[in-house]
């Protein structure tokens, strides 16, 4: 695209088209533009990962969520990634279907929601998302929730690109051992255990704290609540507004970042392919291979 | 392909949808599924706002006769004249030239391969006049 009408598409997004936003952000996802390219200007903002177990209640907790803010009148934006399949590199983004606030006619024109899959490169999305969460920012959107699913690598690389991660978890998930085996509690600011009206939900928070506890002075904190009844959704919601970032979380969301920008580098190399097919093939050892793309050889 | 399959209006019956959203994930695409009862001013949104090539709309409740073209017009309404949009359900032969005239490419009924859904966005994505908003009134032929 070029830089004129790059240009009349930004300034239609930042005057409100939902249209040349949402294309603003094809463009990103897609990789024909970066957050650099549409000017020096850094808008103000903020990001919140949401993310956790499949099934946990992530999405109907973000309804709670993005009704809140666009309530009080605050624009809200949400990303909703969802994974691609191996396979076929085709995605089900089916975060709409719990969704009924961005349906609501009053509240509509406050929230924004956009379905992104994470694509057969897992290991650029990250840096993608990033970009997404600039744009936004960049064209009124000043509050971005990320909702990933917290199972797998790639998926705790995306909540690392948000300023603040919530972890949502809840009963019957086994021992706190489990959520530690993800790597989500390290990078956590506030662990939010749902289902809180079902049987083990107390028990699983007490274990989290527990295990919380272990990692040192300032835990985040773990709220009990239930997106469905709505037993302590006002404190959470409070608890989100507030929350600010754990010393603890800091460093570990910068490793995460680290090598988001590291793995960003590796897959976008001019030779990516080539590489792959000479590591296949025997012709050239891994660790060979960094030396190469790091040197930008 | 970014794709949206939609249920517009009172009809509970999404096992076709769900069906036509897993092939065309299968064939690559990735598709976003609105879920049941959606108003047609949600569903255009929904399209706008996921910035989709495509749109499905699956009706089962006889109602496609007033919300398929009411979508339609929404779309065009909105400057999104380049969406291509296609049907399902069950949709009585008599009823389909007039959803053709509204600007849908095609209407799939029961017995549909998975396979000709798939061809028909391929070449729909090919051309330049299947978009709702596009004159020339193309529609696929299985």
């Amino acid at each position: 695209m070029d830089a004129a009408s790059l240009a009349a598409r930004l300034e239609a997004a930042r005057d409100g088209s939902r249209r040349d936003l949402a294309r603003l952000l094809t463009d990103v996802e897609d990789g024909r533009i970066a957050a650099a390219d549409l000017g020096a200007q850094r808008a103000e903002g903020r990001s919140i990962a949401i993310t956790g177990p499949p099934g946990v209640g992530k999405s109907c907790f973000i309804d709670h969520l993005l009704r809140a803010h666009a309530e009080r009148d605050e624009p809200v934006a949400l990303l909703a990634v969802d994974p691609s399949s191996a396979l076929s590199g085709g995605a089900l983004l089916g975060d709409r279907i719990r969704l009924t606030s961005p349906d609501d006619e009053v509240l509509a024109g406050r929230i924004y929601v956009r379905s992104i899959a994470t694509r057969r490169s897992s290991g650029s999305i990250p840096s993608v998302l990033g970009d997404l969460v600039k744009v936004l920012h960049g064209c009124g959107w000043p509050l971005v929730i990320i909702e990933t699913v917290g199972a797998g690598q790639s998926e705790v690389r995306c909540a690392a690109v948000a300023d603040r991660i919530v972890l949502m978890e809840g009963p019957a998930r086994g021992d706190a051992v489990q959520a530690e085996k993800a790597g989500l509690l390290e990078l956590a600011d506030l662990v939010l255990v749902n289902k809180a009206d079902l049987d083990g939900a107390e028990r699983h928070a007490a274990e989290l704290r527990d295990s919380l506890a272990l990692d040192g002075p300032d835990p985040p904190a773990v709220l009990l609540m239930s997106a469905q009844t709505g037993l302590g959704l006002p404190e959470a919601l409070h608890a989100l507004r507030t929350l600010e970032s754990r010393p603890g979380s800091e460093r570990a969301r910068a490793r995460e970042r680290l090598a988001n920008a590291a793995e960003a580098r590796l897959v976008r190399h001019e030779d990516y392919e080539a590489i792959l097919a000479r590591i296949a093939n025997g012709s050239l050892a891994p660790e060979d291979a960094v030396e190469v793309i790091w040197r930008g050889g | 392909m970014r794709i949206v399959v939609a249920k517009p209006g009172l009809d509970g019956h999404d096992r076709g949808a769900k069906v036509v959203a897993r092939a065309l994930r299968d064939a690559g695409h990735e598709v976003i599924y609105t879920g049941l009862r959606r108003t047609p001013a949600q569903i255009v949104a929904t399209v706008r706002d996921e910035d989709a090539r495509f749109l499905g709309l699956s009706s089962l409740s006889g109602a496609h006769g007033h919300l398929f073209p009411t979508i339609c017009q929404l779309l065009r309404d909105e400057g999104l004249d380049d969406v291509v949009v296609f049907g399902g359900g069950i949709i009585p032969d008599a009823d389909r030239p007039a959803l053709h005239d509204a600007g849908m490419r095609a209407i799939f009924g029961p017995g549909t391969s998975t396979e000709a859904i798939s061809a028909f966005v391929a070449e729909a994505s090919s051309r330049d006049d299947a978009g709702v908003g596009a004159e020339g009134g193309w529609t696929w032929e299985a």
